[in-house]
């Protein structure tokens, strides 16, 4: 039973204040990433827990003990830095029976775990090398290898991948997916990669500024942000934002900004009454659009005029400006469209997202 | 675009050749203690008149005199034995609140780290002209004059501080990462350091080590201030005083002592610092 808990955590550095009242429960098992922009307290927030870090102030549970003031050895925890951290005078044997000797397995013991965690990992023709005699990637496992043999019971990675190339991310990240499924460990994870986020987590937690934004799974996060940072934060690209103004013509609400003009579905209208005559921000994720034939859904589409193309195979981004809005659409490859033409552009109406431009959060659909 | 043929060989010569001047120049104190210490003395004293005498080569067979006459005729053994067992000491010392300190200004104390630092530094140029005054007075207080025990005292002052600075700087140059690493795999700060920080260290604690042992051997005005007796001595006065009576310089068996005892400090250097230097922390992180 490895739940983590973290109860108003703060921490404060001389001059900045990099976590700010943050409280998380992580489930046994969970796999949980923290992710937002760069400073955002991810890391501060991993080292709290790991104990690398003292917190300035709230409280920190692992399992049904608080330790707050226990030393990292201590957590029965295991990191993954983002640097790896192997040991450089160790062999890739040494490396990871390191933890195991100091915590005085019998050798037989240790022998077996690192071969186990090793062919796992596909290292072990590796045993016996330096760090330095490995790639970057065969250093990234034996990183992973040093933390699963111990059988810690909360594991902490912080952006494992980031130093690998394009590809061999991808091929890790499933790896570790994989891992944890097999592992059954509670294991928190630290990206700034959105997308690393989304595929990995159980849950994800958005942070921005030393603060939890929000708190849910993937799909939820990505379907119904909570405040207009994580909707642009997660997705990518990211979500169009338009200012616009509220006004009520002939019994519906629209959105008005210049050149543009959408109906508010009705099932919005009724929170939305209330900023009749006043500002929102309307939000719309570019592959909620879509190129729309003539006039064939009224009320839910514009005009546009393409400046940029980019077709990427499976998908084409259209950089568009609607009156004085830039938008980002992504469409269906058979479109057909040049730069400086016009194309009208339909949106799915239960998609679109409003946000108080004054407190940034979403204006939820009913009361 | 490639340079040509004849100019790249050019270049190649030239850089041979400014190569060969500075090794030559490095060289040239030694090769000049070799012929001397091992001349004979009349070969080694002929008049400056005497163009047709070439005195960078032995003219006549080498003779072993000047170095019988310096290990039996001078306390050359006895001093050689009292420099090794300061510097040993000192050494010892020096590591022994160097390494601690070094370590605690490199991670501990963030900005302030830093200042302390360059404060422990300052601390070491002041020079002994001007120490010695005060510390003689601190070292009769203490009883210690006339003995070797005044010098292991006394040296630390200088090797501590600069030990400190460049242990500090190593110790910076290792990623923090790996210490934290082994206290999450079951080490306390402490034993981090014993079982990470300092074998990655070797080549710092090498080049503190030999810093130490190198300022020991050349230390002249304390040495020369403490110690009165001349078994007492250690080589850097000790040669001086027994081999330069009045103006007649025993230029042999000076250069036989100098031989003796800068040769290993040498081989030590060459030897050790390339070998560890560098490419031991490699591989530590990323790619
Ligand atoms: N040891 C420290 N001393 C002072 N300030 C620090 C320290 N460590 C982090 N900070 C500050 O705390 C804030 C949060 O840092 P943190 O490393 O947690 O960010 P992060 O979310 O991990 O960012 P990244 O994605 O770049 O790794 C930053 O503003 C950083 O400058
Ligand atoms: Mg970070």
């Amino acid at each position: 039973m490895a739940r983590v808990v973290l109860k108003n955590l703060n921490k404060k550095f001389a001059e900045t204040h990099a976590v700010k009242d943050v409280s998380l429960t992580i489930e046994d098992r969970e796999f949980v990433v923290l992710v937002g922009p760069s400073g955002c307290g991810k890391t501060t927030t991993l080292r709290m827990i790991a104990g690398l870090e003292e917190a300035t102030s709230g409280e920190i549970h692992i399992g049904d003990r608080r330790v707050n003031d226990l030393p990292p050895r201590d957590r029965d925890i295991a990191m993954v830095f983002q640097s790896y951290a192997l040991y450089p005078h160790m062999t890739v044997y040494d490396n990871m029976a390191f933890g195991l000797k100091m915590r005085k397995f019998p050798r037989r013991e240790i022998e077996g775990r690192v071969r186990d965690a090793a062919e796992i990992l596909g290292i072990q023709d590796l045993l016996g090398r330096k760090p330095r005699q490995l790639s970057g990637g065969q250093r990234q496992r034996v990183a992973v290898g040093r933390a699963i043999v111990r059988h810690p019971r909360v594991f902490l990675f912080d952006e494992p991948l980031s130093n690998l190339d394009a590809k061999l991310r991808v091929q890790m990240r499933v790896e570790l997916k994989r891992l944890h499924d097999r592992l059954q460990a509670t294991a928190v994870y630290v990206t700034h990669d959105q997308v690393e986020a989304m595929t990995l987590g159980d849950r994800v937690v958005v942070m921005h500024d030393g603060r939890v934004q929000q708190v849910g799974e993937p799909l939820e996060v990505y379907g119904a942000p909570r405040n207009r940072f994580v909707a642009g934060f997660i997705g990518s690209p990211s979500m169009n934002f338009l200012e616009t103004t509220v006004a009520e013509s002939a019994g519906a609400l629209y959105a008005e900004a210049p050149g543009i003009r959408l109906r508010v579905p009705a099932e919005r209208s009724k929170r939305l009454s209330a900023y009749t005559g006043r500002p929102v921000t309307l939000g719309i994720r570019p592959e909620d659009l879509c190129s729309a034939a003539g006039d064939d859904s009224p009320g839910f589409s514009f005009e546009a005029v393409v400046e940029v193309v980019e077709p990427l195979g499976s998908e084409i981004l259209l950089d568009v400006r609607a009156g004085n809005a830039s938008l980002v659409a992504r469409v269906s490859p058979a479109t057909r469209v040049k730069p400086h033409e016009k194309i009208r552009l339909a949106f799915a109406p239960e998609r679109i997202h409003f946000f108080d431009p004054e407190t940034e959060e979403a204006i939820p659909l009913s009361i | 675009m490639r340079r040509s043929g004849p100019f790249r060989l050019a270049g190649a010569a030239v850089h041979r050749a400014v190569v060969l001047l500075f090794a030559a120049f490095a060289v040239f104190p030694f090769y000049w203690m070799v012929v001397t210490a091992f001349k004979q003395n009349s070969d080694l004293y002929v008049g400056a008149m005497n163009t047709a005498h070439n005195p960078f080569i032995f003219n006549q067979a080498p003779t072993l005199d000047h170095v019988k006459y310096l290990f039996t005729e001078t306390p050359y053994p006895t001093w050689l034995f009292n420099t090794l067992s300061v510097g040993l000491i000192v050494v010892a010392v020096t590591l022994a609140l160097a390494v601690p300190a070094g370590y605690s200004l490199a991670r501990l104390s963030g900005r302030w780290g830093e200042r302390l630092g360059i404060g422990v530094f300052l601390t070491y140029l002041v020079p002994s002209t001007l120490l010695f005054i005060p510390f003689s007075r601190l070292i009769s207080i203490l009883g210690l004059q006339n003995t070797t025990w005044a010098l292991v005292l006394v040296y630390p002052t200088f090797t501590v501080p600069f030990c400190t600075w460049l242990l500090m700087g190593f110790f910076k140059s290792l990623p923090a990462e790996i210490e934290e690493s082994a206290m999450v795999d079951g080490c306390s700060r402490l034993g981090a350091t014993v079982r990470v920080i300092l074998p990655l260290s070797v080549p710092g604690l090498l080049t503190a080590v030999i810093f130490s042992l190198t300022l020991v051997f050349q230390e002249f005005v304390y040495s020369l201030t403490f110690i009165s007796s001349v078994e007492k001595m250690t080589v850097s006065v000790g040669v001086p005083v027994a081999l330069i009576r009045g103006d007649v310089y025993y230029w042999g068996s000076l250069m036989a002592a100098c031989l003796v005892t800068s040769v290993p400090l040498a081989v030590v250097y060459n030897l050790f610092l390339d070998r560890f230097i560098g490419g031991i922390t490699g591989g530590a992180v990323k790619g």
